[in-house]
């Protein structure tokens, strides 16, 4: 995106006069300060969540039909003869025009843009108006170099983040704002010549209430400079303290206190459809959209998404309907709402990333209506910044890895993929799935322990350990007892003679909850007989002898197998 | 003379220089990494497990597969490598596989209720790149079903771990990644140890009887084929597929867990319980 005829003005020192920095730095003054105002404010708000109608004439309408008119117009719609405060229905008459309804939503959330803007340069920034902010530049040209190329810095970015905006740095606060607001582009004010750079701009950037506007057009007053001019103590006689306030501004001669605002952390954008989207391709589209805004409104703050909330308000059912007779009937039910959360295991702001694992999110649990709202919020989080070491061993990438997760469990199902981890029970077989974590988080935690050994595997390094492998779930089985030992065992088809046994191992708990456990294990040394291993030619596979783990679960009264050592 | 052989040598060269870039000169044959597989007479009998080939463990139940794919799990968990298990019929047990060494945070495990479900969670693996190990358990899988399998599926896998650090594992009843598989051990069991334990039915000991534990199992592990050979003190990729004698075997122990074992860290009293089972 380019900026149209972004100019930049710049009044040089006189002579006899030191350069703006040096004078600054000498008195040991504040550096100065950047407005930034986005002229046009809620059709640019409309214009950023629809970049496709900035190639065409735009009129915005407000006011509850059928009074609304055109409360905002672009160039475009203005060349062709649109004028503000037109109705609806004299601006409908004009073929090549674009109406659209002025949305609050998306001025709040440009709004939100405009001062991501600011703290991607400076964090100390005042929230002056819905379209003008101001920034505080001390000590930022070690950082972005001159005023200008802050002034070009902070353009360019507000052009990547959709709003074409005015720029204008200033010795105090009321001079960069009025300045912003007049001139168009860049205009830097050295220090000491506010007066005569704010001169040629009309009073009404001083915004005098309406009374003293009249007056001071009654008296032929048109400029700052015809302002500037008339003295201070007759202008106090006749228009009061507003007169000698607004000779201050127009003489740039302003001081007052910079409230600075509180940087958020949380970013969300929204966009509302008029045609409720179904299929998942033109959503992700417009998710595609969406998530291009956030991330560069992310990477403006140097910041990353930790995770992803996303909001689609469906559209309620009956407006499909087709059933006329009851249609007096119906009853307008609130908007179904579908929200999922995507928490990421690394923050990251690459958009195509994130798309692919809200794709693979929604494929898996797919919205049950047509949306016809989106709203995308990301918390925000300091990116991973880490360097690998030269002896440490390969991980996955983090965002590769995550993507990777994200396409089995697509396969496998959301629960089945993860970290196994025990939990704190004595109940057999008894673990959860934990989100699998990130390399990284893996390789500090492996430096924090990587002296410790466990201590079974430090004496007898060489010996393996039995594993089992589990039936899930538990196979029942018949046993046959004497004096309380199995002998015989029938499962899956199978009949085998007890060897060896060891048992019974008793354990009981969680009798206190809906769930509890009372089991009786037992390890056993099965001969399988041949014959019933020929007829089932899976069984024909099994050893003839094999190592199992049974159990009694006395609750229900049967026997199951718990798993085979292997 | 031996101007003529200089003379036919470079006639040879020129011949083959379309097809072979400098026949006569001798190619070093590319050293095998390997890493071991936390068991000693398996990693003295192979020389460990090879990186960027497919291993094959493939043996009937009780044999000692799983032991064997746990403990090279453990070793490379020990080591910080992220690995990954993708399990075809939902049959690992995370309380041995920890007792065993197992680091579970640095395991991916992705539990599967078929055979389609395992190998095309294999191949994102594969495709994602940056695991130590990743082991594909048919262990449970009927033979037949794994025997469906096509043929292309090994190559494939075959081909995307040939270029990275990854071993990839697969444990089968039967072997059925034929050539593509590096290195194929074949397992079975030998006997059962028990502490006092009787051979026949009529001599089980009474319950509670202290004498009657599970000590562990005796496996033995034949090495059905290799590429790489032993040349000095490393082993380096051979054209040859080294097919095993009756001799390239290898007993190992494994060794019963204790009970209680699975208590986590300060959880209760984790004396041990009655012992071994």
């Amino acid at each position: 995106m380019h900026y149209p005829a972004c100019t930049v003005r710049e009044e040089g020192p006189e002579k006899g006069e030191e350069s703006f920095q040096s004078l600054c730095l000498s008195a040991g003054l504040p550096m100065a300060f950047a407005s930034i105002f986005v002229p046009n404010f809620i059709l640019q708000a409309v214009v950023r969540a629809e970049p496709a109608l900035r190639e065409h004439a735009l009129a915005l309408i407000d006011g509850n039909p059928p009074l609304c008119s055109v409360v905002a117009i672009n160039e475009k719609a203005a060349q062709s003869g649109i004028e503000l405060g037109m109705t609806k229905m004299n601006a409908a008459q004009f073929a090549s025009l674009e109406m659209r309804p002025r949305s609050r939503p998306q001025e709040k959330i440009a709004h939100a843009v405009l001062l991501d803007i600011g703290w991607s340069v400076s964090p100390r920034i005042e929230d002056t108006a819905q379209d003008a902010i101001v920034l505080d530049l001390s000590g930022l040209t070690h950082l972005f170099g001159a005023e200008k190329d802050i002034g070009a810095h902070l353009v360019q970015r507000s052009c990547e983040c959709g709003l074409l905006s005015n720029v204008a740095i200033a010795s105090n606060v009321d001079t960069a704002l009025i300045a912003a607001r007049g001139f168009k582009g860049i205009t830097v004010i050295p220090l000491g010549q506010e007066s005569k750079s704010l001169g040629d701009l009309p009073v009404g950037v001083l915004f005098p209430s309406a009374e003293t506007a009249e007056t001071l057009s009654r008296w032929g007053v048109r400029t700052c400079a015809a302002f500037a001019g008339l003295p201070v103590l007759q202008l106090s006689e006749r228009l009061g303290q507003e007169g000698v306030r607004l000779h201050a501004l127009a003489r740039g001669a302003t001081s007052r206190s910079f409230a600075i605002a509180e940087p958020g952390h949380f970013f969300e954008e929204e966009m509302e459809l008029d045609d409720a989207v179904e299929e998942l391709d033109p959503l992700s589209f417009l998710l595609g959209r969406l998530l291009d805004q956030l991330c560069v409104r992310l990477a403006a703050r140097s910041l990353a998404a930790a995770s992803l909330r996303v909001r689609f308000e469906l559209q309620p059912a009956f407006e499909n309907a087709l059933d006329v007779r009851k249609e007096m009937f119906r009853r307008i039910d609130p908007p179904g709402v579908y929200e999922r959360e995507l928490r990421l295991s690394v923050p990251a702001r690459d958009s195509k990333m994130l798309l692919k694992l809200l794709r693979l999110r929604l494929q898996s649990n797919p919205p049950g209506a047509p949306i016809h709202k989106i709203v995308l919020a990301a918390e925000s989080a300091r990116p991973r910044s880490t360097q690998g070491g030269l002896f440490l061993p390969s991980f996955p990438d983090p965002e590769k890895l995550e993507l990777t997760i994200a396409r089995i469990a697509n396969v496998v199902g959301e629960g089945n993929v993860g970290s196994p981890s025990l939990v704190d029970t004595w109940r057999p077989g008894e673990f959860q799935m934990r989100r699998f974590l990130t390399p990284m988080e893996s390789a500090e935690a492996a430096s924090s322990d990587s002296g410790a050994i466990h201590p079974r595997r430090q004496r007898d390094n060489f010996k393996a350990r039995a594993s089992v492998r589990f039936f899930r779930p538990p196979v029942p089985a018949t046993l046959e007892l004497n004096a309380g030992c199995p002998t015989r065992v029938f499962f899956q088809g199978l009949r085998g003679e007890v060897l060896a046994a060891s048992g019974p191992w008793r354990t009981s708990g969680d009798w206190w909850r809906d769930d509890p456990w009372q089991q009786d294990e037992w390890d056993l040394e099965i001969h399988f007989h041949s014959s019933s291993a020929a007829r089932d030619p899976v069984a024909a596979l099994r050893a003839d002898c094999g190592l199992y783990r049974f159990y009694y679960d006395a609750l229900r009264g049967s026997w199951f197998v718990r798993g085979i050592y292997d | 003379m031996s101007l003529k052989t200089a003379a036919l040598r470079a006639h040879v060269a020129s011949a083959l220089a379309a097809r072979v870039a400098s026949p006569f000169e001798y190619r070093d044959r590319p050293a095998v990494e390997t890493v071991p597989a936390g068991i000693h007479s398996v990693d003295f009998l192979t020389g460990g497990f090879p990186r960027g080939s497919l291993t094959e463990i493939y043996g009937p139940p009780c044999s000692g597969r799983t032991s064997l794919l746990i403990s090279a799990l453990a070793s490379r968990t020990s080591a910080s490598e992220v690995c990954a298990l993708v399990d075809a019929r939902d049959a690992f047990d995370p309380i041995s596989a920890e007792a065993a060494g197992v680091k579970l945070k640095h395991l991916l495990w992705v539990r599967c209720r078929n055979v389609d479900q395992a190998l095309r969670s294999t191949d994102l693996l594969i495709q994602g790149g940056g695991f130590g190990l990743i082991a594909l358990d048919f262990g449970d899988t009927p033979a037949q079903v794994v025997r469906y399998v096509p043929l292309q599926v090994w190559f494939r896998f075959r081909r995307a771990v040939e270029s990275t650090p990854t071993i990839l594992v697969v444990l089968e009843q039967e072997s059925n990644a034929k050539t593509c598989a590096s290195l194929v051990l074949k397992l079975r069991m030998q006997a059962a140890r028990w502490s006092r334990a009787s051979g026949t039915a009529e001599e089980i000991l009474p319950p509670h009887s202290p004498g009657c534990l599970l000590d562990g199992a005796q496996s033995h592990a034949e090495m059905i084929r290799s590429r790489a050979k032993r040349e000095g003190n490393r082993l380096i990729r051979d054209e040859e597929i080294f097919m095993g004698a009756g001799g390239s075997g290898a007993d190992f122990e494994t060794e019963a867990m204790e009970i209680y074992s699975h208590a986590l860290p300060g959880m209760h009293s984790s004396g041990g319980g009655p012992g071994k089972r």
